[in-house]
């Protein structure tokens, strides 16, 4: 059986991979944009928290994404559900290329132009909200970008612990040693990886300011 | 806005020095009154901290020992954000925000102060022709126009809230030659019309004695002598000499290879 016949066959199921594939990334990114980029703003404000934030959010990263799943199990509530557990491990790994973007997107708009704001009399919020993300945001984008990409390749391995997604038939595959059904897994998931890609850079171009 | 009417100077100096921890003096005991209706050019080389002075007056920077007045009050008594927006301020690097087109670089400080959409567009129109641009640039963004075009949206912009001081650090350094002269001249016709309180920041004598109505020359923090333009350019004291030395040999050597 290749690949095309065991997909025409099994395509409902295949469909309903893909959508929670996509939801757990989803979910995940919310959560990690949510906590990320204000922490990569507060590290640019308070430079002391700086690097306890970025390094935890470096060891987080270093650690492999099958024992990530695995030390979360025992956490309650987390722990009971499988989904749960993946979203909070995909959503930790997401932090670090956030953060670190939201920090040097900021750290990067031309001293110039804040010190500018500030001597006209911005307040420090309109000086955040009017001139250093606007100007950052092609940066913060592009750390969603990577953090997209990423979790869309990590999120295969959550099938592991059970919480579903295209890594479902990876491992059913690998299990039966059988090319075509791993494939029906890697080729959506690589194809959903090109097309969060694209797309975001497509955003990330479009919200770059313009050049000074 | 404006400032009290009284005869208080705009700007007050007394005994200021900065120095940033571990470093050594950037100002030293500065004591300086500018004038209403003045320029005041800070004239010096790199470092003599000319825009140190220039900082400490918006508290973009904080004096580590003696008091600045602004209007007869100290400056710790203001509101920050209050007194920043009663103070122009223009860069050498402009400053421009690129995000934003010419009318909202020039509409921002109104904006904030919550201006009517329709006064704000008036207020841009004026500002650009008052400048000598093309109102029609409005919509365009900084990157956009010419050097020369953006040094004057930066005037604009600093002129946007009338505010009664405006500091200028080496507004027109980066220009070509043509450009600056003539930049220089449109400073005082408008210098002329509206009368602000200027402090303008150069390491350009010519610039100075152009522009400066007094010229105070600034060496490694400390202030070294404060003239008018006419004692300035009679003056013997030796590092007045030694500046207009500088500047002379330079234009006799370049006639001599000429």
């Amino acid at each position: 059986m290749n690949v095309w016949q065991f997909v025409l066959q099994n395509h409902v199921e295949l469909v309903e991979l893909i959508l929670e594939h996509v939801w757990l990334v989803s979910v995940s990114m919310v959560l990690a944009v949510i906590v990320g980029i204000p922490l990569g703003i507060a590290i640019t404000r308070w430079p002391s928290m700086n690097k306890p934030v970025l390094g935890s959010a470096n060891v987080i990263q270093t650690i492999p994404s099958l024992a990530l799943f695995g030390f979360l199990l025992p956490a309650p509530w987390i722990g009971e559900r499988a989904d749960r557990l993946a979203i909070l491990a995909l959503t930790l790994y997401a932090l670090l290329p956030l953060i670190r973007n939201t920090y040097a997107g900021i750290k990067g708009v031309d001293p110039a132009v804040v010190e500018a704001g500030r001597g006209m009399g911005l307040t420090n919020r309109q000086l955040l909200f009017q001139v250093e993300l606007p100007l950052a945001l092609g940066v913060i984008i592009a750390g969603v970008r990577v953090a997209t990409v990423l979790l869309i390749g990590l999120t295969t391995i959550a099938a592991a612990i059970g919480a579903g997604g295209l890594g479902e038939y990876i491992f059913r595959g690998l299990a039966m040693v059988n090319n075509a059904v791993i494939l029906a897994g890697a080729i959506p998931a690589a194809a959903l990886a090109l097309l969060a890609d694209v797309g975001l850079g497509w955003l990330e171009r479009r919200l770059s300011p313009h050049a000074a | 806005m404006e400032l009290s009417s009284d005869n208080r100077p705009a700007i007050e100096f007394r005994q200021v020095s900065f120095r940033p921890n571990g470093a050594g003096d950037i100002v030293q005991n500065l004591n300086l009154e500018i004038r209403r209706g003045e320029t005041l050019v800070l004239l010096g080389r790199s470092g003599s901290g000319k825009t140190t002075t220039l900082k400490l007056i918006n508290q973009l920077l904080t004096p580590t020992a003696g008091e600045i007045l602004v209007d007869g009050r100290p400056i710790r008594d203001w509101d920050i954000i209050r007194l920043r927006r009663l103070i122009g301020y223009v860069i050498q690097e402009i400053g421009l925000f690129p995000h934003f087109t010419i009318e909202r670089n020039i509409g921002l400080v109104p904006k904030i102060e919550n201006w009517p959409a329709d006064r704000i567009r008036k207020r841009v129109g004026e500002l650009l022709n008052l400048v000598g641009l093309d109102p029609r640039i409005a919509s365009r963004y900084p990157h956009e126009l010419s050097g020369g075009q953006r040094q004057r949206v930066g005037v604009a912009r600093a002129l946007a809230a009338d505010p009664p001081i405006l500091l200028m650090d080496e507004p027109f350094g980066a220009l070509d030659p043509l450009t600056r002269a003539e930049l220089q001249r449109e400073f005082l016709q408008l210098q002329t019309r509206l009368q602000k309180t200027v402090v303008f920041v150069t390491h350009d004598l010519h610039e100075a004695i152009i522009l400066g109505t007094r010229i105070a020359l600034m060496d490694a923090g400390r202030l070294v002598t404060l003239h008018t333009r006419e004692e300035f350019l009679t003056s013997s004291e030796p590092l007045v000499m030694a500046y207009k030395d500088a500047f002379d040999t330079n234009l006799n050597n370049t006639r001599e290879r000429s």
